[in-house]
């Protein structure tokens, strides 16, 4: 009886979401090989991918990208939704649009217009080089890639953030600031004791997606990569570690197997930080 | 709040089903049909239809205009998927997805093994192909065919010369080097006279790197069957590495990729003073950077060995037809009218350079002056290395790989002090993974 209301779901679910993971799976104990064709190798893949540095190394940069990146973002956020939500900073509602303006620019183009800025031969790097005859240090050389890429991130992602935070803000009621301000807090006081614990499901649940977004960093480096080729490998994060598997490789079951590792750590992680955030107390 | 992710996972999402095509497709490219004979081609013709052409050499516009002219019912659309690696991922992709590959692609020489032993390319020998094998020059037949089957059938050929942009060497007192050696004394001379000005561009390019060992009298590669060796240690490898080596070490070389914007901006504007490029580089020069007429000049490449007269060839390219391919004997036929007889040599007369031996040993075509090289007879050069090149070049039958990670490994020796040499040995360690992983038997 039930079947008939929740058919359509389960029929949409399983297709869009169950199937391709299940073929995922299915593909990953295989091996197509240029000579010898098809054959099924069991785990062997998984064995391959948990003893890949290539795959490890890029999952510690990504690592170190989310330790450093993440709070940056989440900080400036955080405070860029607390000073529009103190009600004191003027014209808020035109830095709540400005400071949101560049999710609704496409990653793509966004990693193009910095791209362009940070060219050291004809970008605003360059520009700034030639005019005021300094020699910066090049964005796009191997050791500041990385940070050049968490930059644009932080860019195009503070200002989703601060939505989230800023809506969590809003219903807060009012009355528990004023009862507040007659006990004697002042304003950090409150933020620190009314605000940010009102607010925790919001900070644990951006911090989840800014984990899964860090982890699945491929759009900002695959587009960078043109620019500075041999800054930014093939294998520079795990998603483009697979992509270059899977469209250079021809190595299609391998870079299914490496997308599943890859899919449980982010999960397993992601979980746990759910745990840690939403325990009481 | 979702979009953040959403995002994200709809690329992956984009990735595992674009996996999931191409997986399912691999069990149904054994569907092609018996493959046409000459008179098939004949009969398609007649009854015209729709050929897709996937390629980026310029010269190709005016084929197909020529060939809608003379066949009028067939449309024949030229489109530009991208130039070397890019092309073949996208056809390697339309391949196993089974759709949306072209019926003609641009294949370069280098690559074709490696969609020869993957059986994506059509054989043409049915189609009457193996009668064009004289008309060729060796090299580029030898580089389409085996005993078993035509792949492709040659589309130009690349012996290397050396263009470099003449007002800025009289400017500077520059000669145009002969050896490698006075290739890097003329690089310090330039830079120095003005620091715009690099002698050439280099980000780690895997077809000039190959090329240039090539003409070294290196040989990395040998080929037998499935039996490969990879070995980046050979005399012809070293005298490479210690030239180039100190051209990075020095910062001689411009950090522009080739084919970018800044890299047409740069051989305009005299910034990146030479190439040391196929032949087919005329029909680019004078399409891209049209604004530089008359700047540049054509000589042999600078030699390892004094008074030497060692070439090779980079790039040239042929035309293949995809086994997905839907209509074969239109490809074919467009094909084959844009590779031999007329075809190639209206291809000539805009600037290609030719693998037909009727159009290389004219005299119209070694006299032809051209206005680009300030009315150069630039041919004569282009022929003379063709007739230099070094024999016993092979590359990997996986070469589209290989070059895929040439930036991953090599690239460190343009970003960091890792040197050419262990580059090298890193790209070789690579290849030699790749092909033990996909069933060769590789140093062994």
């Amino acid at each position: 009886m039930g079947w008939g209301f929740i058919g359509p779901f389960v029929a949409v679910f399983g297709l869009v979401f169950l199937a391709p993971i299940g073929y995922a799976l299915y593909l990953s104990v295989f091996r197509d090989r240029l000579i010898g064709g098809t054959s099924f190798v069991g785990l062997d893949n998984y064995g391959e991918a948990l003893a890949d540095s290539r795959f490890w190394e890029g999952l510690a940069r990504v690592g170190l990208f989310l330790l450093v990146q993440v709070p940056i973002m989440l900080g400036i956020a955080l405070l860029v939704a607390l000073a529009i939500d103190s009600g004191r900073l003027y014209g808020k509602s035109f830095f709540r649009v400005a400071v949101f303006l560049p999710y609704a620019v496409p990653a793509v183009v966004a990693s193009l217009i910095w791209g362009f800025i940070y060219g050291t031969r004809f970008g605003l790097v360059g520009n700034i080089n030639e005019t005021f005859g300094v020699t910066l240090p090049d964005p796009l050389s191997p050791s500041l890639v990385l940070a050049a890429i968490g930059n644009i991130v932080t860019w195009e992602f503070v200002g989703y953030n601060m939505l989230i935070f800023y809506s969590a803000l809003k219903v807060v009621p009012r009355s528990l600031y004023e009862a507040a301000a007659i006990d004697g807090a002042g304003e950090w006081r409150i933020v620190a004791s009314v605000k940010l614990p009102a607010i925790r499901s919001a900070l644990v649940i951006a911090t989840i997606f800014s984990i899964i977004g860090s982890f699945q960093l491929f759009n900002e480096p695959s587009i960078l990569q043109k620019l500075a080729p041999n800054a930014i490998t093939s294998d520079f994060t795990p998603n483009l570690y697979t992509y270059s598997l899977s469209f250079s490789g021809q190595q299609h079951n391998y870079a299914a197997t490496v997308a599943i590792v890859m899919g449980v750590i982010t999960a397993i992680i992601a979980y746990a930080v759910q745990l840690r955030g939403m325990r009481k107390g | 709040m979702r979009t953040h992710t959403t995002r994200r996972l709809l690329g992956t999402l984009a990735v595992v089903s674009a996996l999931a095509l191409t997986a399912s497709a691999c069990g149904s490219d054994t569907t092609d049909g018996a493959a046409g004979g000459p008179k098939d081609v004949e009969a398609a013709l007649k009854k015209g239809g729709k050929v897709t052409v996937w390629a980026w050499e310029p010269t190709l516009k005016k084929v197909v205009e020529d060939f809608e002219k003379k066949y009028p019912k067939v449309d024949v659309e030229l489109v530009n998927a991208g130039t070397g690696d890019k092309q073949y991922t996208a056809l390697q992709n339309a391949m196993a997805a089974g759709s949306g590959a072209p019926d003609v692609a641009q294949v370069e020489y280098y690559a074709l093994g490696q969609f020869a032993i993957g059986k994506s390319v059509e054989d043409l020998s049915s189609y009457g192909a193996r009668k064009h094998g004289a008309g060729f020059t060796p090299g580029p037949w030898n580089a389409v065919t085996d005993d078993k089957a035509v792949y492709a059938l040659p589309m130009d050929s690349g012996p290397m010369a050396f263009f470099y942009n003449k007002k800025v060497f009289d400017k500077h007192h520059i000669k145009v080097p002969t050896t490698w050696d006075e290739y890097v004394e003329a690089a310090r001379t330039l830079h120095k006279a003005d620091p715009k000005i690099f002698i050439t561009n280099d980000t780690g390019d895997a077809g000039a790197t190959t090329s240039l060992i090539w003409q070294a009298g290196g040989r990395p590669y040998k080929t037998d069957g499935t039996d490969v060796t990879v070995n980046f240690g050979d005399e012809g490898t070293k005298k490479y590495t210690a030239t180039w080596q100190k051209l990075l070490a020095e910062k001689l070389v411009a950090p522009i990729t080739s084919w970018s914007d800044a890299w047409y901006k740069g051989l305009a504007d005299g910034s990146i003073a030479t190439l040391s490029i196929g032949a087919w580089m005329p029909a680019n020069l004078s399409s891209g950077v049209g604004s530089a007429s008359g700047d540049w000049r054509v000589a042999p490449l600078p030699q390892w060995t004094k008074g030497d007269k060692a070439s090779a060839e980079n790039g040239g390219s042929s035309l293949a037809v995809p086994k997905a391919a839907k209509n074969k004997e239109l490809a074919y036929a467009f094909t084959e009218f844009a590779t031999t007889g007329a075809g190639a040599s209206t291809r000539v007369a805009e600037g290609a350079f030719p693998a037909t031996r009727a159009d290389l040993e004219s005299k119209a075509f070694l006299d032809t002056p051209f206005p680009y090289f300030g009315g150069q007879k630039a041919n004569q050069v282009f022929a003379e290395s063709a007739n230099n090149v070094g024999t016993d070049w092979s590359y990997l039958p996986y070469q589209v790989y290989a070059n895929s990670v040439f930036n991953d490994t090599v690239g460190k020796a343009y970003v960091s002090p890792t040197t050419l040499t262990d580059g090298l040995k890193a790209w070789q360690d690579a290849s030699v993974k790749y092909g033990s992983d996909q069933g060769f038997t590789v140093n062994k």
